[in-house]
């Protein structure tokens, strides 16, 4: 019996499930005709097959067969009328799981060191720990239980193991002690955050000055201010903190009324001293409390703001001297703080005129070179200072310019302290004693403000240098000439201050909100590389000599034109063939090795030709034979 | 016939530490032998037995020393013993040891009690 089974039987209701609708192949009993697809209604398709009843249940046998085009709907250009295209589509049609990147910062931790106060406890409830016998009874009962024994027995073997192990060979001992640490030259310079120490106060004010502790490096001076001339707000409080390194959270100490814009300086013997934004410098004494320990006189002050103070190198410890932009230096002693030993006026005519000084802003003194010291100005100029000078015209020994604003950090070489590095408008430059006129190395003009500058104390060729817009730019020149090692980007405000600890791993910087960061420099930054010191000698004397070159330049075209004008020309010329006798011997040298050079790119040339051109041999004889002729001749040429 | 002469009992270095009584002389005998054995050593400081509660039992140092030891030790070692089974069920604490820069701590755990020993290894 046949049946025809339809995708839908009458009578029944059709299957709600569509994929009932049956698309199996069935062994076709012998010539069945062929299913023929219907298009019943406008979304039915219908599939119908034949089998017989005998065969129900039967096990599908599976076979291949041709593919058949069961249905083919063709486009109904038509449709397309009931649509508008829309050009451009802004819709995505990317099938991939939408996903979103999303950062988290923890709120900040507060923590607190608490110690614990142990007390002999465990004792059951009946048992008194404070009286002996109860003790003592309780140990005994103890010791009688057997299980008691059985562990201590087996204890004691494993611990004696243990005990004869470590007698017999030290497992911890240092094996390798002779081999250096590998050096790690191929790591990039790097650094990375430690801490952030932020102001406390509701009213930011700038990190002016930042200064290390000098034993152990673990407490940090800041000094804080408002720069904007007379702008500060009220209600602005003017406590300038000292930060324990361990702890961000609090200051550690608030030195008060310390609103300085200069270094909280710490003292080899004392503690510290800073000097204020009002023109008297004082002196706290972190012993004694937060408050002024002693405050110097206005009338024998200064009388504007104080920029620079530096301790000196002194038997008593107790002397110092501050620099401020009324044009005058002067020397104070802590015990006598009332009225400054001795006075200096920044005049570089040399005469004494307060009016004609120039305002200083930064200080620098190296305690090797005791009787010397420099003074940045606000003018540019960099003065260079005899202190041991008989009259005070002779204290100003030199000047140095090239700035276009005010110096803000000036600092020797830790390793050559002939070269010194200034760091003012734009630019940061590296100068010699030696040469007057311009300094020997400097960076490229960057985009902002360069507000603070030092030199590593441990890599004679590192220095860093902080930006208004708030980045640290880490200078190695004996890496990369044009462009920092490594330039950090700290915070988004400016950057005012940088101090650099002893041991050239942690660099400081204060930013305008008043945030201190500490950050860790990577050892490779940090530790003397080898050769580094003569390389870095080198390149200052390289760089020296070469100003030097140009110094002595500069001067003959001077005198020459001096010469010019007053008609002085034989002088001139004498002096110009014997100074230019070494250029022409140059240039000669110069012009010689080029004709070399020309001609045997030449003959390599012509070598090159001879090869491929095999049939137009006559052509190349003659001109193999011109050649021959013109190499004789430069062979001539090259041996005379 | 005399009989056995009686086995005077052991005299402890410690007085308040029970003397050995005759008759259950045998295990308790053990274990004092063990122990002084541990702390006759060559660099032995001191050893002490603390109960599973932290009371110290045996001691061979002074008392405010071993409280603090017994305290802090025990603490530590539990610690110690539920690292280890946390990361594999299947694992014990068998020993733990700690090596300062002064001395070497060496702590044998067991089910109810501890053995410290204080150990000053030869360098």
């Amino acid at each position: 019996m046949q049946m025809q089974l339809l995708d839908r039987f009458p009578g029944t209701p059709a299957p709600s499930n569509p994929r009932s609708r049956p698309m199996e192949t069935g062994r076709w009993p012998g010539g069945a005709p062929h299913p023929t697809p219907s298009l019943s209604s406008a979304m039915e398709i219908v599939y119908v097959y034949v089998k017989k009843r005998s065969e129900f249940g039967k096990q599908c046998n599976f076979s291949d067969r041709q593919a058949e085009l069961n249905i083919d709907i063709p486009p109904n250009p038509e449709l397309a009328e009931q649509f508008v295209e829309r050009n451009p589509v802004d819709t995505g049609v990317q099938c991939s799981v939408s996903m979103s990147e999303h950062e988290a910062n923890t709120e900040r931790f507060e923590m607190e060191t608490r110690g614990v106060n142990h007390v002999e406890g465990g004792w059951p409830k009946d048992v008194n720990p404070l009286e002996l016998e109860q003790t003592i009874r309780f140990r005994k009962k103890v010791e009688k239980d057997e299980n008691y024994i059985n562990a201590i027995m087996q204890l004691g073997s494993i611990m004696e193991h243990c005990i004869k192990q470590n007698n017999a060979i030290d497992i911890y001992q240092e094996y390798f002690d002779d081999e250096e640490a590998a050096e790690m030259m191929d790591e990039a310079p790097s650094a990375k955050t430690i801490n952030v120490f932020r102001d406390p106060q509701d009213i930011k004010r700038t990190a002016t000055h930042l200064s290390w502790h000098p034993d152990g490096n673990r407490k940090l001076a800041v000094a804080y201010s408002c720069l904007d001339f007379q702008r500060a707000p009220a209600g602005m409080s003017s406590d300038s903190y000292i930060w324990d390194l361990e702890n961000p959270n609090k200051p550690e100490l608030a030195l008060k009324e310390a609103a300085s814009l200069c270094p909280l300086l710490p003292t080899p013997v004392l503690p510290f001293t800073p000097s204020c934004y009002a023109p008297a410098p004082a002196c706290w004494d972190t012993r004694k409390g937060s408050l002024v320990a002693e405050l110097s006189t206005i009338e024998f002050s200064h009388r504007d703001p104080v920029y620079g103070t530096i301790w000196l190198q002194s038997k008593t410890g107790t002397e110092c001297f501050s620099a401020s932009t009324d044009g005058q230096v002067m020397w104070w002693d802590i015990r006598k703080i009332s009225e400054p030993t001795e006075v200096v006026v920044m005049d570089i005519t040399r005469k004494e005129q307060l009016e004609n000084a120039l305002g200083a802003i930064s200080l620098e003194f190296e305690s090797t070179l005791p009787t010397k010291f420099m003074v940045g100005t606000e003018q540019g100029i960099v003065i260079s200072c005899n202190r041991k000078a008989k009259t005070s015209a002779e204290k100003i020994v030199c000047t140095f310019s090239g700035h276009h604003g005010p110096i803000y950090a000036l600092q020797r070489n830790p390793f050559y302290p002939k070269n010194f590095l200034t760091v003012g408008d734009w630019t940061a430059r590296i100068w010699s004693e030696d040469s007057r006129e311009s300094s020997i190395m400097w960076t490229k003009y960057h985009m902002a403000y360069l507000t603070d500058g030092a030199w590593s104390p441990m890599r004679p060729a590192v220095f860093f240098t902080t930006k208004m817009d708030g980045t640290l730019d880490i200078w190695d020149f004996v890496l990369k000439q044009c462009d920092p090692a490594l330039s950090l980007k700290v915070c988004d405000e400016a950057l005012f201050c940088l101090r650099v600890q002893d041991n050239g791993c942690f660099i400081a910087c204060g930013s305008q909100l008043g945030t201190t960061t500490l950050l860790e420099v990577s050892q490779g930054l940090s530790t003397l590389q080898r050769n580094e010191k003569n390389i870095a000698s080198s390149m200052f004397e390289r760089e020296t000599r070469r100003e030097k070159i140009l110094e002595a330049r500069h001067r003959e075209m001077r005198l020459k034109e001096k010469g010019k004008a007053e008609g002085k020309d034989d002088d001139q010329r004498d002096e110009e063939l014997v100074s230019d006798l070494q250029a022409m011997v140059g240039a000669a040298e110069q012009e010689f090795f080029d004709i070399i050079y020309t001609e045997l790119k030449k003959k390599e040339a012509d070598a090159m030709k001879r090869k491929p051109k095999i049939q137009e041999r006559v052509a190349e004889d003659q001109e193999a034979e011109g050649d021959e002729d013109t190499l004789e001749a430069e062979g001539a040429e090259e041996e005379t | 016939m005399g009989g056995r002469p009686s086995r005077s009992p052991a005299r402890s270095p410690l007085p308040h530490l029970r003397p050995i009584a005759p008759g259950l002389g045998e295990p308790q005998a053990e274990v004092e032998e063990t122990l002084k054995r541990i702390q006759s050593h060559k660099g032995v400081i001191g050893n002490m037995v603390v109960n599973a509660e932290g009371i110290p039992i045996r001691t061979t140092l002074d008392n405010s020393t071993t409280v603090q030891y017994a305290g802090l030790l025990h603490q530590l070692t539990t610690k110690a013993r539920s690292t280890v089974r946390d990361i594999d069920p299947q694992n014990d604490l068998t020993f733990l040891r700690i090596r300062s820069k002064k001395h070497e701590i060496m702590v044998a755990p067991d089910k109810e009690y501890l053995l410290i020993v204080i150990q000053n290894p030869c360098e």
